[in-house]
């Protein structure tokens, strides 16, 4: 009868061996450092300092244009004398979920919007209802229902997302309620023929070709690998981009991934061995922040550019260092500093893309509702003529839902 | 035989058991006069809406609608997993299909569109719903040919990968079923339609009337169809048909050594099971009008199976039952803060309703592993007669035990 | 007419284009990151085998089981005092490594306990119903979705919102990878080296200990004949005991490598897909066959990436479960074929 013990010990005795040895001769080079404490995130760490910095306003050929003049924004609090009575408007977008961030900011910059309102009009006092739809169109379907069905409501800031917006927007369209997105840029979301649609910021079918133009004219791409997630927003971003850097992208390096994916590897790789210039990602954070970190990791020195999708504080958190230089566009407008301050009051958080639009669309709709409209066909008459500036940028629709001019924004992480 | 005296027996009937006894002992006919007014107060539910019952936090029409589409996905399941014993765990990929092949006949962004050639609008749904059964009838022949010769474990988990293998083909093959974008503005049945009110008809999601909204208009529809697919689905358990499918789930080298062909009626099963799957999905794409990979995901075949499990697998009374549990129970907490007085986070136990549903099937496989309504093995070829018969005798054992001695114990063993 | 004419047109067009030159261009990159996620599928898989070849029982919650691991070396790395941040923390050789087998020991204690209350909670009373194995499956499917969605909703309460939840954890990185040496120009990382040698070590101990110990020994037996082995002697429980613990060591061993390489995958429902291809990988090796398990999750981890660079990035999943099917219909014994009640030498 073998004796087990010495034999157990002895593979235990390798194994342990095996482990440190692996670990010792392969993290010689690891760049050692003297030992810094775990516990103290120390500034050592760049990353705690990069943020996301406004760059340049873009038009369609990629040229830069001067920002826009905020002084004449319309104010929420309006004339302070206001009269309406149980009158809502409603918020749907992702609250929770993996990409929360950019729904809560745009339920934020509402919030301050109504919230202004109310403390200048004590007679008009607006209720903002929240709806979660965790960025999903499955779960925006069994949303949509009750946000139609509850009378209080004469507008809806929402959806979110365009995915959410593609797969709910006929339920509002046959309710005649408003919909009016500050963030949903999907350009064929107008092409339905929905007379109560109304988007508050640029489309990809802008954003598209103006980042295109941009990194190919300005910053000299010549070859750019272009991957997109499975979201409808993203496949939406990729045909624009993909077609408006023509020559520039490389079809061999294009690749697809999936939300709730965590490791890129074969994309990584693949993207390596192309040595393009730049990498596009279409997509939103949750997955953008883990891919460019793999890709800082196998070392690809491609430039990362990104779009609205991906452009929040949070892409820098879980990205770290890798964010660093980043472009990231956005048919958003960086938050003026009152905005940007009033806003950290209140929240306690920083402003994220998309607030101030959510501020400036809630005062359209509040404008509508001071001037004495309660039911939903008069507020998306309202909207349909309305010409005023916002924060962001002057609003004016044309009859499809578009704005009638509208201009992309381009950040870099810093 | 001795003939000393033992104690009496004494039967212990439950209610249940008493109300099963009853309800096997009427003549067809006269089970149908007192079921039809039964389905006519559930088809009403949504109509009255009773204010226990009713839905706070979302449309109870939209909930009763929902429960109608699960009903008949478990009954579908029911055949393959409850009666022949096949743990099928992909029967959302055949759910997938049928909404597919209706979106991808009737959505304006679809390549296959037929709307825009000579479909009308109005008759779309009512066309591509025969299609979807029989392209998700041919998808149960594809899949169960090769796969039918596994065992147990294997199945299920080859029918899982089935599932997931659909899905993912839905979303990466962009060209056709336009990926994660998913298919819009597919047909619905247009029918009741008024200039004025209601332009796209009843069925559509704009009608918000209360409380015939669109959600009651589907339930009701899915009423109608769930009593025809019981019909069928009853007969074929009455026929040879059905008794093959119990041979094989109780024990199938038996049934195949004793002549049963159980390949074939594997397969059958598979397929009936899958064109039920496939007409559940075609109602679930006119009423959401919209298709996308991300509601068939691996989540949901879960939940059917725990539907199935819960109600009494066999049963297709009881699985429509687990049905209406695993639809009806979370939506009833949604949005309520508080129950017979005690305040509670009523969206928040709705959220739950994974790890409730999780630890029902826990302890239930350890507990009551036949479900909430169990599949009674009944004498198939004689029913009715020996039903009476035992009937008489288990009731009057179970009023007067003295007066019957304790040899005439057993002439009621059949019924077990 | 016009519409089948169409729907052939886009068929042809729409489906899968064949893109070989990717995978010839990076075919030694792809083959180095497939070794890698392989060991990890192969330590996983030795969890399914194992429990199959005792008890002839897929353990649908094993794949729970490996994400319980995960967030259990993540605890212990929160306990030790790391905090999740952008970038890596770098502290020398040693002190890495020795947190590194603090993680993984903290992991498999996780697994390992969770493998074995499992078994007793699920399966145990189960066992001493009687019941047919449609009965454990479901039981293992519920088992599973509980345990998910204790992590989704639970955690976050007990830990004040520190782990589990909606969103995967934040990463703690420990480790810079940094390029070792290049295969035919393609690069080998410090994380990789480590992963595969950990992941062939492990599983070489296991079988060490299966074909040469006297508790290994009783699990062959039991796999071989329960009725016989516990005439012999054997305890049929704890041998049962020791199967599932065995396979949740491994699996915590697998949750710390896992993580290394994919350090932002720490989410409830991380488990659930890579445990169905450790799965597809133990079959495809050999169901209840040690070698197997080692040798089918190296092969699925690697036709999983070149399947990617072959049909596109997003086909990556469909390759494992196609390789499933097809072993399961053309050589259901797997590979290498041998199972665990095989008398060897």
């Amino acid at each position: 009868m073998r004796s087990s013990t010495p034999k157990m010990a002895g593979t235990a005795l390798v194994l342990v061996a095996g482990l440190l040895l692996a670990g010792c001769s392969s993290k010689d080079d690891s760049g050692d450092t003297p030992s810094s404490t775990p516990g103290s995130s120390e500034s050592a760490a760049a990353s705690g300092d990069l943020t996301i910095q406004p760059l340049v306003q873009i038009d369609k050929d990629g040229k830069e244009v001067a920002a826009a003049d905020t002084s004449n924004a319309a104010d929420p609090a309006g004339d302070g004398k206001a009269k309406c009575d149980g009158v809502s408007i409603a918020m749907a977008g992702a609250l929770t979920g993996p990409n929360a961030a950019l729904g809560i900011n745009i339920l934020n910059g509402a919030k301050l919007a109504v919230d202004a309102h109310n403390a200048a009009n004590a007679d008009c006092q607006v209720t903002v209802k929240e709806f979660d739809t965790e960025g999903d169109p499955q779960k925006a379907t069994q949303v949509a229902p009750s946000i139609v069905g509850d009378k209080s409501v004469i507008g809806l800031l929402g959806p979110a997302f365009s995915g959410e917006t593609a797969a709910v927007g006929p339920v509002f369209s046959q309710a005649n309620l408003l919909s009016l997105t500050a963030s949903a840029t999907n350009p064929d979301l107008v092409k339905n023929g929905w007379t109560n649609f109304y988007r508050g910021l640029a489309n990809d079918a802008v954003q598209g070709p103006s980042v295109a133009a941009y990194l190919v004219n300005t910053l000299k791409f010549a070859k750019v690998c272009v991957v997109q997630d499975d979201s409808d927003y993203g496949i939406g971003l990729a045909k624009e981009i993909t077609s408006g850097l023509g020559a520039a992208a490389d079809a061999s390096c294009a690749a697809k991934v999936k939300t709730g994916d965590k490791d890129f590897s074969a994309t990584v790789q693949i993207i390596k061995g192309a040595s393009a210039d730049a990498v596009f990602y279409a997509g939103y954070y949750a997955e953008g922040a883990p891919f460019a970190a793999q890709l800082k990791e196998a070392g690809v020195t491609a430039a990362f550019v990104s779009a609205d999708g991906t452009n929040d504080p949070q892409f820098v958190k879980q990205a770290g260092s890798a964010a660093k230089d980043a472009y990231l566009s956005c048919p958003c407008g960086p938050a003026p500093e009152k905005f940007a301050a009033d806003y950290k009051a209140k929240f306690n958080v920083d402003s994220g893309v998309y607030s101030v639009e959510a501020y400036d669309l809630a005062t359209i709709m509040l404008k509508g509702i001071d001037s004495g409209i309660t039911d939903r066909a008069g507020l998306v008459d309202f909207v349909k003529n309305y010409d005023g500036d916002g924060l962001a940028r002057h609003y004016k629709w044309e009859s499809t839902g578009e704005l009638a001019s509208a201009l992309i924004w381009i950040y870099q992480v810093k | 035989m001795s003939t000393e005296t033992t104690a009496p027996t004494v039967l212990k009937l439950g209610v249940g058991d008493k109300l099963r006894l009853w309800w096997d002992a009427l003549a067809r006919p006269t089970q149908w006069l007192v079921g039809v007014p039964f389905i006519v107060l559930i088809a009403l539910l949504p109509v009255i809406r009773p204010p226990l019952l009713t839905t706070v936090g979302t449309d109870f029409g939209s909930v009763l609608a929902q429960f109608g589409m699960y009903a008949l996905l478990a009954i579908g399941l029911n055949v393959v997993v409850g009666q022949t014993g096949l743990l099928d765990l992909g029967y959302v990929g055949f759910y997938a299909i049928g909404a597919y092949t209706v979106a991808l006949l009737t959505s304006p962004v679809s390549p296959w569109n037929l709307t825009d050639d000579w479909l009308s609008q109005d008759w779309a749904w009512l066309f591509a719903l025969p299609i979807a059964i029989a392209i998700t009838a041919i998808a149960g022949l594809i899949l169960g040919t090769p796969t039918l010769r596994l065992r147990g474990d294997y199945l299920a988990i080859v029918t899982l990968g089935f599932g997931e293998i659909v899905r993912l083909l839905a979303d990466n093959l962009t060209n056709i079923t336009r990926g994660g974008q998913g298919l819009t503005q597919v047909a619905y049945p247009i029918v009741g339609v008024d200039p004025e009110t209601k332009p796209t008809g009843v069925f559509s999601a704009g009608n918000t009337d209360s409380p015939l909204n669109s959600g009651t208009w589907w339930f009701w529809l899915s009423i109608v169809l769930i009593i025809i697919v019981l019909l069928i689905v009853g007969n074929l358990e009455r026929s040879r048909v059905g008794r093959a499918w119990v041979a094989i789930r109780e024990d199938e080298d038996a049934a195949e050594i004793m002549g049963v062909p159980t390949f074939k009626f594997k397969l059958w099963a598979f397929i009936i099971g899958a064109s039920i799957g496939g007409l559940s999905g075609a109602l679930y794409a006119g009423q959401v009008q919209f298709v996308q990979p991300g509601t068939f995901n691996v989540i949901n075949s879960m939940l059917f199976l725990c539907a199935v499990v819960l109600g009494g697998q066999g049963n297709k009374l009881g699985v429509i039952l687990g049905a209406f549990i695993i639809v009806y129970l979370p939506n009833f907490f949604l949005g309520r803060t508080e129950l017979l007085g005690i305040p509670i986070n009523g969206d928040d136990i709705a959220d739950y309703k994974y790890l409730f549903f999780g630890i029902a099937l826990v302890v239930l496989m350890i507990f009551r592993p036949q479900g909430l309504l169990p599949a009674r093995q009944k004498l198939l070829a004689y029913g009715r007669p020996i039903y009476v018969a035992t009937r008489k005798a288990a009731l009057a054992l179970s009023r007067k035990p003295a007066a019957v001695p304790a040899a005439t114990a057993d002439t009621e063993g059949g019924a077990r | 007419m016009s519409a089948v004419m169409s729907a052939g047109q886009v068929l042809a067009d729409g489906v899968i284009d064949f893109n070989v030159q990717s995978l010839v261009d990076n075919f030694w990159a792809l083959t180095i990151d497939g070794l890698t996620y392989g060991s990890i599928y192969a330590l996983v898989a030795v969890g399914y085998t194992l429990v199959y070849g005792v008890l002839r029982l897929i353990n649908f919650a094993h794949s729970e089981i490996f994400m319980l691991g995960m967030f259990g070396q993540y605890a212990v790395l929160m306990l030790l005092g790391f905090t999740p941040r952008g970038d890596a923390y770098t502290q020398g050789t040693v002190l890495t490594v020795v947190y590194l087998l603090l993680a993984m020991i903290g992991g498999m204690i996780v697994s390992g306990g969770a493998a074995v209350g499992l078994e007793r909670v699920a399966y145990r009373p189960l066992r001493k119903r009687g019941a047919p194995s449609l009965v454990f499956l479901i039981t293992a499917i519920g088992a599973s979705f509980v345990i998910q969605e204790f992590v989704h909703f639970i955690l976050p309460k007990l830990t004040g919102e520190k782990l589990g939840g909606v969103n995967a954890q934040q990463p703690i990185r420990l480790v810079v990878p940094s390029v070792q040496f290049n295969i035919f120009g393609a690069e080998v990382t410090n994380v990789e080296i480590v992963i595969v040698l950990a992941a062939i070590l492990l599983a070489v101990a296991t079988e060490r200990f299966v074909s040469l110990t006297k508790f290994g020994r009783g699990i062959r037996a039991v796999a071989q004949d329960p009725v016989t082995a516990t005439l012999m002697g054997v305890s049929r429980e704890r041998v049962i005991m020791l199967t599932f613990l065995i396979g949740g060591l491994l699996a915590g061993a697998a949750a710390m490598l896992y993580t290394l390489r994919v350090p932002s995958g720490i989410i409830y429902s991380g488990g659930f897909i890579l445990g169905i291809k450790a799965f597809s990988a133990a079959v495809l090796g050999g169901i209840g066959n040690l070698r197997g398990a080692l040798l089918g999750g190296l092969l699925l981890g690697v036709m999983e990436l070149y399947g990617q660079a072959l049909f596109g990035t997003e086909w990556r999943d469909v390759v494992a479960f196609v390789v499933l099917i097809l072993v399961l219909m053309i050589r259901p014994t797997g590979i290498l074929g041998e199972s665990l009640g095989r008398a060897r030498a």
